[in-house]
This record gives structure tokens, C-alpha cells and sequence, in this order.
């Protein structure tokens, strides 16, 4: 086997010489804190008229983090390209070539692209976080408010499982057209819709965007079915499923 | 050296590559030829693990392809399709290929500089002619200076300059004793290039030999006589214990017949003669002979006898000239 080192260098080569993660992860950022903080600046000027019909305490930290839904949708397509390029451009091949230990490959694959991802969504969460509450005003929370650290790093750790999760996926499909089709949609569309039709809602309830935005969670909701580390757990049982899966189908797949 | 063991592979009911066994001998340019659609790809696709064999195996160095440790340092490929990120540079390209396995960086600028890159290392991808993707595959499968080389088509496409240049390169190879295996459908390209030959026809093994030996047995010559009086001339060849065959459209031919020879007999015994020509069919018409055989063969007979009798075929000389039964039978050169 080829040294281990060497193959995280390389997939890290990989990574930084395509435009494609410059500007997918530039956008999660950027529409992570825009939005949230437009968000955040409408609340405080119409704070009356947003809060009146609510009787559970004002989350600052989420209202902060009202981006994220959109955000994510580019961090999604950044996991698809980071392995379906390989795809498209039959890369995949030259890869299988140079490093013919698929399993090896696609864990070096993973550890650069969720670690990429881990930290521009660290980065990520606290700008937006702290841009959120100064624009809140009065009304604003500090990372010392209990729950508060745990929810914004959840953040960050929501965005790189949703990351991992797509690699994974597309792993599977082998096919980066594929993937984009039924990651993006779902993500974007299917899955927000489906979790608020009533009977559907208990099973779209476990699916991995909705249990990881428990992780994002600073008071205890009563209403919702568990809390942020069970959706930790749910979630990243989902990311692992989906990385497993992957590798499964590179390992037996002709390349 | 490639070690091959009635290596199959089916793709659901299509028997792509079916119990090929060979082996690539060391330090030659070994052609591997076979018309498209025979399963060249594919075995080389198998060669590098990259598709997996339905049986048989096939070893490197008497080692499974995924057991080489930073494979490119012994064997290196150019496979058929461009295989390259379109928004990568060529220099980024060979950059992460060297650090997976653990190549010196300076490697890269040397095989750029050695297929004539340097200019465009900084280029993306995207922007590359088909000759210049292909030189890139070329640097990639250089860059770890390996023992064996294995190109896919190498000048499928290639305008008549990068044929050339991928011809003298193929040798210069082998003439640093590297094992340079190479495919292509045009036996023409082939004669040029290779001194090995393992000749493929829907997945199963023609004929491997050498080129010299390919040559010996197809390159004889035949004398064709069209003559209004063929009983008179056959009688005056017969004294001189010269026979000939019937050929196409009423001619005679008369294998490695001497032309003064014949056209004097004829003189002497008073006979017309419309033709007297030399025959000799091209490398291309032998190889195209032996290979539609195959595929005329494969129509109802069992397999296994087929490697004998379409490598037998390889005694025909092309359009028009049907070997005679005898030659038929005999076995060029069957399976090592
Ligand atoms: N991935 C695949 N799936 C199905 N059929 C395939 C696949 N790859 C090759 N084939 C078939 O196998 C045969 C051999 O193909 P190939 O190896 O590409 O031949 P060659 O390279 O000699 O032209 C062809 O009939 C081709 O259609
Ligand atoms: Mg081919």
C-alpha cells in the first residue's frame, strides 16, 4: 500500500487546484451570513410584529442562523463535486490507477473534503453568529447564554455532515449529474415540504437535514420528536451510512 | 512483465474479453492489435484493476495489480478517453498524480518538458487539443519513470506530427529497455512500431508472435495469369512441376511463382496471356484476413478450437487470393 501521508497530500492537491470549491464554498458562506444577517436586521426593527404571536422564548442564536437552509444547498453541492469531478471528467480512472486501494482513497477523499468543509463552516457559523447578534440589538444573546457555543458549533458540524453526506451519495451514484439531481431538489425542496405534511412529517422528521438542525437548537422544543444529540446522532449515522455506501460501490463498481 | 490468465470478462450477456492468456514480453514494443470493439480496452482496463475480471487474473510482476505498492512507479498507462479535470492545469494534474505516489516534484516539469508541455503547464485542461490531452496522458503515465508502459489508441485522432512523435517516443522506450504495450486497430501503425504481436478478435487470442515471424508468414508473394487458353499454360507450367491455383475471376496464381520465369514458359509454349502480375498482399490485408475469420468462425463453433483455426487463416494474403486448403490447417501460432 501507498503511504497514507502522501495520499492526503494529494487529494488535498485536488481539492485547492479546481475553482469549483473556491466558489461553492465562498457562496455557503456568504448566503450563511448575508441572509441571516438580513434576517437578523429585519427582527430587530420588527421585533414587535415577529414575536407577538409566539410564547416560546426569542431565539436569537437561530434567527442568526436563518441562512443556513439556503446556505447549505451550496456546502451540498461542494461535497457532490468534490468526488463526482472524478466522475465527469473520468478522473476516476487516473485515481484508481495511482492509489488502487479504493477504500483508502475515498477515506483520504473524505478526511480533506470534510475537513475543507469543517473548517469554512466553523468560520462560517461564528461570523454569522456575531454578525447576527450585533445586528440584533437589544435583543441579541452571547456565546456564554447556555446552550448558545453548543448551537453554533452544531452549526458548523451540520454543514460538514450535509457536506460528507453528499460525497457520499455521490459516491454511490458514481454519476456527478446524478447526484446534483437528487441532492439538490431533495434538500431544497423535498425534504422542507415533507416535514411539515402531517402523518409524513414522523418519517421526514429523521431525515439527516432535519435531525442535524437540532443541533442548532438552544431551548428544549417540546413539539419536536428529540433533541440536538440525538439529531447529532441521527444525522451522522445518515453521513456514515452514505460514506459506507460509497465506498461499497467504489470497491465493487468497474471504474 | 503483464502476465495474463484466461482472463474473462462478461458485461452482463456481452463476453468482452473471453479466456485471453498471454504474456507481454520484457524490454519490446509489444503491439496489441485486434479490430474495435475486441476487447483492447478492456484488457487493459482489467490490467490495472480498474474493471474486474468475471475469471482468470492477470499480474505485474507476478503481483495483482492492487497489491503493488505506488503502482506508478512500475507500470504506467495512457487509457483511451481523456481523463483529465477540465479545470485543472496540466502542472496540477501531474502535481497531485506525484504526491500520491510519492514521486520527486521535480518529475513534473521534466515529463512536461519531455512531451513538450512546458509552455502550457499553467493551461487549463479545458482549453487542449485532442494531440495535447493525449500528451498529457503521455507525461502522466511517464511521470513515475516506470518499467512498463501501456498506451490505449495512443494516436487514435492524432494529427500526422503527434503520430510521429508517439511512434519515435514508443521506441526510444524500448530502446532504454523499458516493456512498452501498446494497442491499436490498424495493423499498419503496428508494423512500424512493434516486434511483438498479440492479435485479438472478439475477446479470444489470434495469434501472438513476433512481428518478424508475422511478416515470414505473410508476406509471401503470388504471380497472377489470366490467359483465353488456361489448359495450354497449366500444361507448360506442369513441365517445369510449377502448379497453380485457380483465382479470382478466371486468373491462375501461382505461389512464390517467378514472374520471368512464367512469362518466359508462356512465350516458348505459345500462349496469350492478358495478366501477368505480382501479388502481394499488405500486413493490413493479412491482419483483416485473420481477424474477420474469426468473427465468420465464431458464427456456430465451439470455442476453443477457434484460436487454432483463425491463427491458421493467417496464411491468407488479402483480397482476393484464398489460401490453399493445406495452408489453411496449419497453426500459425497458438496460446503461450
Ligand atoms: N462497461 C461496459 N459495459 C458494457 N459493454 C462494454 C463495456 N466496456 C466494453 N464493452 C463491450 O465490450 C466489447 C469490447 O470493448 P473494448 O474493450 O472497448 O474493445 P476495443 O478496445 O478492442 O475496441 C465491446 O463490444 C464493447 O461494447
Ligand atoms: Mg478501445
Amino acid at each position: 500500500m501507498g503511504s497514507f501521508p502522501a495520499i492526503l497530500q494529494s487529494e488535498w492537491t485536488k481539492i485547492r487546484t479546481v475553482r469549483s470549491t473556491v466558489w461553492t464554498l465562498l457562496l455557503t458562506f456568504v448566503v450563511t451570513v448575508g441572509l441571516g444577517a438580513l434576517i437578523s436586521l429585519l427582527t430587530k426593527n420588527n421585533f414587535a410584529d415577529f414575536t407577538k404571536n409566539d410564547n416560546s422564548p426569542f431565539d436569537a442564536t437561530t434567527t442568526s442562523f436563518a441562512g443556513i437552509g439556503l446556505g447549505e444547498i451550496a456546502m451540498i453541492v461542494f461535497g457532490v463535486l468534490a468526488v463526482g469531478n472524478e466522475y465527469s471528467s473520468r478522473m476516476i480512472r487516473v485515481s484508481l490507477a495511482a492509489v488502487p486501494q479504493r477504500g483508502t482513497l475515498l477515506t483520504a477523499k473524505s478526511l480533506v473534503v470534510g475537513g475543507l468543509a469543517l473548517l469554512v463552516s466553523l468560520v462560517t457559523a461564528f461570523v454569522t453568529f456575531f454578525l447576527g447578534q450585533a445586528l440584533l440589538g437589544d435583543h441579541h444573546t452571547t456565546l456564554s447564554a447556555p446552550n448558545v457555543l453548543r448551537a453554533v458549533f452544531g452549526a458548523a458540524v451540520y454543514l460538514t455532515m450535509l457536506c460528507l453526506f453528499s460525497a457520499g451519495v455521490t459516491a454511490m451514484l458514481h454519476n456527478q449529474t446524478l447526484a446534483l439531481g437528487v441532492l439538490v431538489p431533495f434538500f431544497f425542496l423535498l425534504s422542507p415540504i415533507l416535514s411539515a405534511v402531517p402523518k409524513v412529517k414522523n418519517v421526514a422528521h429523521f431525515f439527516p437535514d432535519y435531525a442535524g438542525k437540532q443541533m442548532l437548537t438552544v431551548f428544549p422544543t417540546p413539539s419536536e420528536p428529540y433533541g440536538w444529540l440525538a439529531g447529532f446522532f441521527i444525522c451522522g449515522a445518515w453521513t456514515l451510512a452514505a460514506l459506507l455506501g460509497g465506498a461499497a460501490v467504489l470497491k465493487h463498481h468497474d471504474a | 512483465m503483464i502476465e495474463l490468465h484466461e482472463l474473462t470478462k462478461r458485461y452482463g450477456d456481452k463476453t468482452a474479453v473471453d479466456g485471453l492468456s498471454f504474456q507481454v514480453p520484457q524490454g519490446v514494443v509489444t503491439g496489441f492489435l485486434g479490430p474495435n470493439g475486441a476487447g483492447k480496452s478492456t484488457t487493459m482496463r482489467m490490467i490495472l484493476d480498474l474493471d474486474r475480471p468475471t475469471s482468470g487474473r492477470v499480474t505485474i510482476d507476478g503481483k495483482h495489480y492492487g497489491q503493488l505498492s505506488e503502482p506508478l512507479k512500475y507500470i504506467g498507462a495512457l487509457l483511451e478517453a481523456q481523463a483529465v479535470h477540465p479545470g485543472r492545469t496540466a502542472y496540477n494534474h501531474l502535481l497531485w498524480l506525484a504526491q500520491s505516489n510519492r514521486i520527486p516534484i521535480r518529475r513534473v516539469d521534466e515529463v512536461l518538458a519531455l512531451v513538450g508541455l512546458t509552455e502550457v503547464a499553467r493551461k487549463r485542461a479545458r482549453g487542449f487539443s485532442l494531440g495535447m490531452g493525449q500528451r498529457l496522458g503521455i507525461a502522466s503515465a511517464l511521470l513515475g519513470d516506470p518499467e512498463i508502459l501501456m498506451f490505449d489508441e495512443p494516436v487514435n485522432g492524432l494529427d500526422p506530427e503527434g503520430i510521429l512523435w508517439i511512434r519515435n517516443l514508443m521506441k526510444r522506450l524500448a530502446a532504454e529497455g523499458r516493456t512498452v504495450f501498446v494497442s491499436s486497430h490498424l495493423m499498419s501503425e503496428m508494423a512500424l512500431t512493434a516486434e511483438h504481436l498479440v492479435v485479438i478478435g472478439r475477446g479470444r487470442l489470434l495469434a501472438d508472435l513476433s512481428m518478424a515471424d508475422f511478416i515470414a508468414q505473410n508476406s509471401r508473394s503470388a504471380v497472377r495469369i489470366r490467359t483465353p487458353h488456361p489448359e495450354q499454360l497449366l500444361d507448360a507450367l506442369a513441365t517445369q512441376s510449377i502448379t497453380a491455383e485457380a483465382g479470382p475471376e478466371g486468373s491462375y496464381e501461382v505461389v512464390d511463382g517467378d514472374l520471368v520465369k512464367i512469362g518466359e514458359l508462356a512465350a516458348a509454349s505459345g500462349v496469350t496471356l492478358h495478366e501477368l502480375s505480382p501479388q502481394r498482399a499488405s500486413l493490413e490485408e493479412a491482419f483483416m484476413q485473420m481477424t474477420a475469420d474469426s468473427v465468420e468462425y465464431h458464427a456456430g463453433v465451439a470455442p476453443g478450437e477457434v484460436v487454432t483455426d483463425a491463427a491458421g487463416a493467417a496464411g491468407a494474403w488479402g483480397a482476393g487470393w484464398q489460401p490453399p486448403a493445406d495452408k489453411r490447417q496449419k497453426k500459425q501460432k497458438g496460446a503461450n
